[in-house]
């Protein structure tokens, strides 16, 4: 009975809505088709439509896994001092936070199909049972477990809490807390499982460092929160939903100290390159200074860097951090910034050049640039339809038609004393 | 779409080739999960079922079968029989070829080994012609299991050498190198497949199913000696060029969208004869033979030659050596 309703109300909510959002989902749509279109052409033609080929045999779409399987695990950040911490600034944005961590996980899965041609029903032969999943040997085999258990973690959770919440319940601590824990330790694994996809390759020299799993973290814990800033600032001013100055800052405090982390990590990736230049650091090479002609990468990654330490110099700047329009422009480029680096500035150089030492340059055709726009529409539908239904269930807005005191019902999860009341602080017992 | 779908298996359930033979729990398992997938593959035929001949009703029966068909390593001799009629049958009604394809295994006290004298090549690449001829390799895009160097004297640094030359060959003050799958000891492509699609045979031979492959190119990025190549769109071989003794690890008709590689000529060398490379080398650069046979010409090069690998340093242990006179 409940479980009709509140399908019923998440659809209504998701489908109702001013002119400014039909026009955003409308758009999104007509991107997904688009991008729908150039995947069967790609299916039906092959690969051969896209720009990769036997030496870059890898090209737009793992670049945007690597980056966006970041994204996912970035929740952890507000996960952990939410829920673990007990941190009442992040409890509002949680919600949200997870929401961000699903739609990033549909991209991640849809970029891994579109990476394989053909049609995705195929991947029946990973399936337990009839198939065959080459676990534990695979580092590609580990990442669709915990790539799936992570969508399902971060499904489940915030169901359960959504779903308690709409039918006036206090979700029970005994019931999601394990898996939060669980959710935790997974948002770490994940990332780093996908660093190991690369890293264990000796055959690429590029990747083939030990640096690359922590890298991946600590600019995961740049874009995720950036990103974080970026969405909350919009749900803050677009709706009324309680998010807390202080959740904000205390979200660009983290993304300013990990992207110093990053920035660290990747000057000493400079180091270990450049100051002894051997065969190694071809790729290197090849990345931020080009090899005699072949150097179309390096506007790429120069960009990118600068936008990164631009970003990272503005955050470090306290006035600037706290100034609401700078936070927003600073938190835009470290995302783009982190984007391009972590994206193709990684997965295309590793090709660059080929084990044998040929040169063969990558360029992604319209088919790719479309199949990929496709998919990140399709996780920018995903999370508005998923915050589009978590904020009015937790404003109290949105309640099930059958509960017998259907006023709205207290605000109980984001801890209402801190917005009703500022100047309190919930006493915590010792 | 589920009128479509529906029907492949009732169709092949009357003609008794879906369900002729006993059906285990993993094969009853696999057609269930598969089904649905098989059902919306029928659709995207999407051709109206009472127009079909009778040939077109036996293809889409015989590829819904060939889409849940299971891992070769797991298939029984009889399943293998099948599997083999209907990939001969689907190379009939596809391309109106006649091809023989066999499952040979891997010779008991067999592992193959190979040895490239680089002061015999002469870099005429007879080898390259003679395997896109063997393998049936796609000629559309020109696909090449073996590369051909030319180095300049003095050095051995493939970056700086050339495998797209034309000119007249040998070139003064160059040698030449010769390189396609290594066939690795330690071969670090065959663990990274999701799949388990890749593996190596008794013999040392790494094969790929290609009826499972699911064309993730893993392989490829973990391959140090870019051995493995991948089918970026339908392979193109002219009907009076193909090479009818296929086997079904080795040479048989790729599929679009899954990886392939260098077997040693599998269909070739499992029945005693030698590589297509070997046998085309006009000057005779090129060595195969049995590891464990102490009286083979490959042990008597590793024997008395000075020898070196690529990239050794990986503790890859490649089974292919390079010497010279």
């Amino acid at each position: 009975m409940h479980l009709r309703a509140f399908l019923l109300s998440a659809l209504r909510s998701a489908t109702s809505g001013g002119r400014r959002y039909h026009l955003w989902m409308g758009g999104l749509t007509v991107i997904m088709l688009a991008g729908g279109y150039a995947y069967l052409e790609q299916a039906n033609h092959g690969l051969v439509v896209t720009g990769m080929n036997d030496h870059v045999s890898w090209g737009l779409y793992i670049s945007n896994l690597a980056f966006l399987v970041g994204l996912a695990a970035a929740a952890v950040i507000l996960v952990l001092p939410a829920y673990i911490l007990k941190d009442v600034d992040f409890s509002q944005a949680v919600l949200i936070a997870e929401g961000v961590a699903v739609s990033a996980l549909v991209m991640c899965l849809a970029f891994v199909m579109a990476n394989s041609p053909g049609w995705p029903w195929k991947w029946w032969r990973l399936a337990p049972g009839v198939g065959l999943l080459n676990w534990p040997d695979s580092m590609l085999a580990w990442d669709v477990i915990l790539l799936n258990g992570y969508l399902v973690l971060n499904l489940a959770i915030p169901f359960y809490i959504l779903y308690s919440h709409y039918v006036g319940r206090e979700p029970l601590k005994r019931k999601y807390v394990p898996f939060i824990y669980v959710s935790v330790f997974w948002a770490v694994s994940i990332h780093l499982v996908t660093a190991f996809l690369f890293s264990g390759l000796t055959a690429r020299p590029f990747w083939n460092s030990a640096l690359l799993g922590p890298r991946f973290l600590a600019s995961a814990f740049t874009a995720g929160p950036a990103f974080m800033i970026l969405l909350l600032g919009f749900i803050r001013s677009n709706s009324e939903y309680p998010i807390s100055d202080s959740a904000i800052s205390k979200l660009a405090t983290v993304t300013a100290v990990a992207a110093q982390v990053n920035l660290v990590m990747l000057l000493s990736e400079l180091i270990f390159e450049f100051f002894t230049p051997t065969h190694h650091n071809i790729s290197a090479r090849y990345l931020f200074f080009g090899l005699g002609e072949h150097d179309a990468l390096v506007p790429w990654i120069r960009t990118g860097i600068a936008l990164n330490v631009t970003a990272t110099i503005t955050l470090m700047i306290h006035p600037l951090r706290k100034n609401p329009r700078v936070l927003m422009w600073a938190c835009a480029a470290l995302f783009l910034g982190i984007w391009v680096e972590k994206g193709i500035g990684l997965v295309i150089p590793g090709f660059i050049p080929s084990p044998l030492g040929e040169i063969v340059e990558y360029a992604p055709t319209w088919v790719e640039l479309w199949v990929t726009a496709g998919i990140w529409a399709m996780g920018m539908f995903v999370l508005t339809v998923l915050v589009r239904v978590a904020l009015p269930i937790e404003l109290g807005v949105l309640r099930s038609p059958h509960l017998e005191d259907s006023q709205p019902y207290r605000v109980v999860r984001p801890r209402s004393t801190r917005t009703r009341y500022p100047d309190v602080r919930p006493v915590r017992k010792r | 779409m589920s009128d479509d779908g529906n029907s492949v298996t009732p169709d092949g359930a009357e003609d008794g080739t879906v369900l002729q033979k006993p059906v285990d729990r993993r094969g009853a398992l696999g057609m269930l999960a598969a089904g649905v997938a098989a059902g919306a593959a029928a659709a995207s035929a999407c051709r109206p079922l009472n127009a079909a001949t009778p040939e077109e009703r036996e293809l889409r029966v015989l590829e819904w079968q060939e889409f849940t068909q299971k891992h070769y390593r797991r298939m029984t001799d009889a399943e293998r029989a099948e599997t083999i009629q209907r990939i001969e049958r689907l190379a009939k009604i596809r391309h109106d070829e006649d091809v023989t394809i066999a499952t040979t295994d891997a010779q008991p006290g067999v592992l193959f080994g190979y040895a490239f004298n680089i002061s015999k090549c002469k870099g005429y690449r007879n080898c390259i012609e003679a395997c896109i001829n063997e393998n049936n390799l796609d000629r559309a895009s020109d696909t090449q299991y073996i590369r051909i160097f030319e180095m300049e004297d003095g050095g051995i640094n493939l970056e700086e050498a050339d495998a797209t030359y034309q000119h007249e060959v040998p070139a003064e003050g160059h040698f030449y190198l010769g390189t396609q799958c290594f066939q690795c000891a330690n071969p670090p492509c065959v663990p990274v497949c999701p799949v388990g699609a890749t593996w190596q045979e008794p013999d040392g031979i790494v094969v790929i199913d290609y009826n499972w492959c699911v064309g993730c190119r893993a392989c490829m990025a973990a391959c140090p000696y870019w051995a493995r190549r991948f089918n970026w769109a339908q392979a193109e071989v002219p009907l009076n060029e193909v090479n009818p003794n296929q086997h079904y690890l080795g040479n048989r008709a790729r599929k679009k969208g899954v990886v392939e590689k260098c077997t040693f000529c599998i269909h070739r060398t499992r029945k005693g004869q030698l590589p297509a490379c070997v046998a085309a080398c006009p000057p005779g650069a090129r060595v195969f033979g049995n590891l464990l046979d102490p009286d083979s010409e490959i042990r008597w090069v590793l024997a008395n030659k000075h020898l070196f690998r690529l990239k050794e340093e990986l503790a890859t242990e490649p089974r292919y050596w390079y010497f010279s006179d």
